[in-house]
């Protein structure tokens, strides 16, 4: 119960007065609640656990751990030289 | 799919695991707390293709699993009740009570639903005003703001026929109760994302700095778990402990702040117990006295209940990671997920389930131990 997937918003609207939303799983389309992502908006990608959208997914963040992840081994040299930690990649 | 294929690409794993590699030059022992970080560890081999200097250690972070078992006699008493409809989330109903599941008591004619979300439950509660519907209210802090929701909701109606059977367990607690065991051996711990996602990252710096204990945020995808082991394992060697977020794209440090808020107004800690691990002090969410009359179990008396688990299920110390699931004589054999015997086998989320579907039958140990004469 507490895999979380992400969808896509494709639409928002009020129902019995609760934010709630259709939001696309990779073609499966189920209704959910929007209420605790005020800011949410149609477009955006979002993880949800028992109906309920818990987070927004943010696509700068993914692209940079992406790229991260790819330039790894590349630096091994510098790494090992220097700071631990590549640039980005920061602490708390 | 987007935010998901590409957190799974097996070159950028390879890299992942070349790079932990090199890092891990002593010998560590991680643990992972979420369950689905559990499932998706088995299920993509990343046990087996960590080097051996990094040890996984599954931990208790499956709500399934902890839910404990006079929780669960409970609810098998409500739902075998003439007019109750008993609402769950599907993983729940081959859980082992002392001596049935919902399961079977659905069998035996008891109204037990499977609902999706909570807010479902609500639905059934207004369209049956001469039933009483009951929800089953497990999990972590990750499913607590939709069982939240589900009461406001139920208050805001005006429903008197909806109650909440709340049995919530806290990760923070959890990791406390680890490192203060005397026979831990957890060295750093991947937090679990979407407990994160809801309740931020500022609830572990506290523990990070008590226990001097690495605590990384991580995410569920194998790129995902392989970057959470990898910045674990840079700060073991570089002995630092702190809080880091290796799941960035989806968990920010204060969290889902509305969720927060909901959660406060109606819920309260309180001590938990835990299946198989015993009692967590302020481990647990019951419904705050704002609340209180969706209370199901204020609102049905079930009596004494006198529970007995299987005297052979070693779930406690599997999830304590004290032992894997392999090392327990009943696996396999006496216990499957069709006939558990306890509930580290029944959910997905489970470890004993996990090595079960994924075929991990010999334990390490035994591999690497000497052949035995006798
Ligand atoms: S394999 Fe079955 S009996 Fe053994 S610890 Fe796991 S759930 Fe319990």
């Amino acid at each position: 119960m507490c895999l979380g997937i992400p969808g896509k918003v494709l639409e928002i609207y009020e129902n019995g007065g609760i934010r709630m939303g259709k939001v696309d799983f990779d073609g499966i389309q189920k209704e959910v609640c929007l209420a605790y992502l005020p800011e949410l908006e149609v477009g955006d990608y979002t993880i949800v656990h028992v109906g309920f959208a818990i987070t927004k997914l943010d696509e700068e963040s993914a692209l940079e751990s992406l790229r991260l992840f790819r330039e790894l081994g590349a630096f091994e040299e510098e790494l090992q030289a220097g700071d631990e930690r590549p640039p980005g990649v920061n602490g708390t | 799919m987007k935010y998901l294929d590409e957190f799974r690409d097996p070159e950028i794993a390879q890299k992942l695991l070349d790079e932990i590699r090199q890092t891990a030059r002593r010998p560590w022992v991680l643990m992972e707390v979420c369950g689905g970080q559990t499932h998706s560890i088995i299920r993509n081999g990343i046990d087996q293709l960590l080097p051996e200097t990094v040890e996984m250690i599954h931990g208790p972070g499956c709500p399934v699993c902890v839910t404990p078992l006079e929780m669960i006699d409970k609810a098998l008493a409500i739902a075998a009740r003439p007019g109750v409809i008993f609402c769950s989330f599907g993983d729940m109903l081959r859980v082992p009570g002392s001596e049935r599941d919902l399961f079977s008591v659905k069998s035996q004619g008891g109204d037990v639903r499977i609902v999706y979300s909570p807010l479902d439950a609500v639905r059934i509660a207004r369209e049956n005003p001469d039933k009483e519907v009951v929800f089953f209210g497990v999990g972590f802090e990750t499913t607590a703001p939709a069982n939240a929701m589900a009461v406001v909701q139920a208050k805001q109606l005006g429903l008197n026929n909806f109650s909440l059977l709340v049995s919530h367990v806290l990760v923070p607690p959890a990791i406390e109760a680890i490192m203060a065991s005397p026979t831990n051996r957890v060295q750093a711990f991947l937090a679990a994302g979407h407990v994160c996602a809801v309740m931020g990252y500022w609830q572990y710096v506290p523990l990070v700095e008590k226990y001097r204990v690495p605590i990384v945020v991580t995410g569920f995808e194998p790129l995902d778990v392989l970057h959470g082991i990898l910045r674990a394992v840079r700060q073991l060697e570089a002995g630092r402990a702190e809080v880091e977020n290796a799941y960035e794209r989806a968990v920010r440090y204060e969290g889902n702040v509305a969720a927060q808020k909901m959660l406060t107004e109606v819920f309260v800690v309180t001590d938990r117990m835990w299946r198989g691990i015993g009692t967590i002090p302020n481990s647990g969410w019951a419904l705050s006295e704002k609340y209180a009359e969706f209370d199901a179990a204020r609102r049905f008396d079930v009596g004494d209940i006198q529970t007995k688990e299987s005297p052979i299920c070693r779930s406690g110390e599997v999830l304590q990671g004290m032992i894997k699931p392999n090392q327990c004589a009943a696996f396999g054999r006496e216990c499957t997920p069709l006939k558990p015997l306890g509930a580290t086998m029944v959910s997905s989320e489970g470890a004993c389930a996990a090595y079960y579907r994924y075929g991990r039958f010999v334990s390490a140990e035994s591999i690497a131990a000497p052949a035995q004469v006798g």
